[in-house]
């Protein structure tokens, strides 16, 4: 059999979750709320047994700096470091990659004339591990799943739009469903929700376009990728702009994938959003 | 082409990323324990290693974290330099806001989530 998508996941990626998980905080009041909700997410994904996560996300200046930045880049390695992003190294073991597979996917998406950057060393931070941690804790000798990174420019404008998202979405689901091997894979598309970390307006939240967010990824997720950039922003705060990320996975996913999980979380100053997608 | 401006917000496009680029060259520098204690024993001279402006050199030494921004300096290069001066992104927020660190945090929904 070829290798499948079984699942797609929306979540966010911030870095507090990381701090808390390595505190041994993710228990107490703040953190339980998102802690409990990702118990059945696992408890799923323990039934889907997925052997890679492909793990659409973004750098925030640990691996990738300004003077070179691609669009899009895919990690294409056997191993993946932790990277140091400013405030030391996490104690968290290599992530583990699948060269191969990722040479595969590069392969198919070049023929469907996305031309990613390929990393054959790639180093890995919160925009990628936090998800890891919530939805796929390691163990000391590493990680239950092998990982694709897949970097977005989702930092300095112009971004990718919507929509060109989307489809690569669509192209990387073709791209695993032409791989020989049987290997069954969850995609997921991070960070968001709704955030803003600079400017007066720092702080800034806003639930119900997020709600309108997770509807739209329900319901007509291909009229939600058509959102502008300039929309994303001003509605749901600068940062938010990473939310095109999640079309990755929507576009991953069938059109009538059926949800599963659905949660959403705003403490601080980020809504922290969850969903799921079966397909 | 380029973005409409939104209210109260720095839109980090190419133009100010390259108006920015020493800010930012310095602070993803910051990347590495070795060059986190280079800055911290000798802060100025680490900036004049990076060619900071001596406009730039005055919003780093007055930890004016709204100017910096606005210098090009991007929010996401700009926690490493809140990492090594001991301001947390929710301290710099408050500072961009107007407010201090207690005013900000008793806007929040959930304030120990830190």
């Amino acid at each position: 059999m070829p290798s499948r998508i079984v699942g797609g996941l929306g979540l966010s990626h911030v870095p507090s979750v990381g701090v808390a998980v390595d505190r041994d905080k993710m228990q107490t009041p703040a953190w339980k709320t998102l802690s409990d909700a990702y118990v059945p997410v696992r408890e799923w994904l323990a039934r889907l047994k997925p052997d890679v996560a492909i793990v659409v996300y973004n750098d925030h200046g640990a691996d990738f700096q300004l003077d070179k930045y691609p669009t899009f880049a895919i990690g294409a390695a056997d191993e993946y470091a932790i990277a140091d992003e400013g405030f030391g190294t996490r104690p968290l073991p290599a992530v583990r990659g699948d060269a191969e597979f990722s040479f595969h996917l590069v392969e198919s998406l070049v023929a469907e004339e996305f031309d990613l950057t390929v990393c054959q060393e790639m180093g890995v931070e919160h925009g990628f591990l936090v998800p890891m941690n919530l939805c796929f804790p390691h163990r000391a000798d590493g990680w239950p799943v092998a990982s694709v990174p897949l970097q977005v420019n989702v930092i300095q404008h112009p971004l990718p739009t919507g929509r060109r998202c989307f489809r690569l979405g669509q192209a990387l689901r073709r791209a695993v469903e032409s791989y020989e091997k049987d290997l069954k894979v969850v995609v997921m598309g991070t960070g968001g929700m709704s955030h803003q970390l600079q400017g007066k307006r720092f702080g800034f939240m806003n639930e119900a376009f997020d709600q309108m967010f997770l509807d739209g990824l329900e319901k007509d997720p291909e009229q939600l990728a058509s959102l502008s950039h300039h929309e994303l922003m001003e509605k749901a705060g600068a940062e938010a702009v990473e939310l095109i990320m999640w079309h990755v996975m929507r576009g991953a996913m069938s059109p009538k994938a059926r949800r599963v999980h659905r949660h959403y979380y705003a403490p601080m100053t980020t809504g922290m959003g969850l969903i799921t997608f079966e397909d | 082409m380029g973005l409409k401006s939104i209210p109260d917000t720095t839109v980090f496009d190419l133009r100010l990323s390259r108006h920015g680029r020493r800010l930012n060259k310095m602070c993803g520098s910051l990347c590495s324990p070795a060059n986190r204690d280079a800055f911290k024993r000798d802060e100025e001279g680490y900036m004049t290693r990076f060619s900071l402006n001596e406009a730039e050199k005055n919003l780093v030494r007055a930890r004016d974290f709204g100017g910096l921004i606005r210098a090009g300096l991007n929010i996401y290069w700009m926690l490493k330099l809140g990492s090594v001066t001991g301001n947390s992104l929710y301290r710099m927020g408050a500072q961009m806001r107007g407010e201090s660190y207690e005013q900000f945090l008793a806007t929040r929904n959930f304030k120990d989530a830190v």
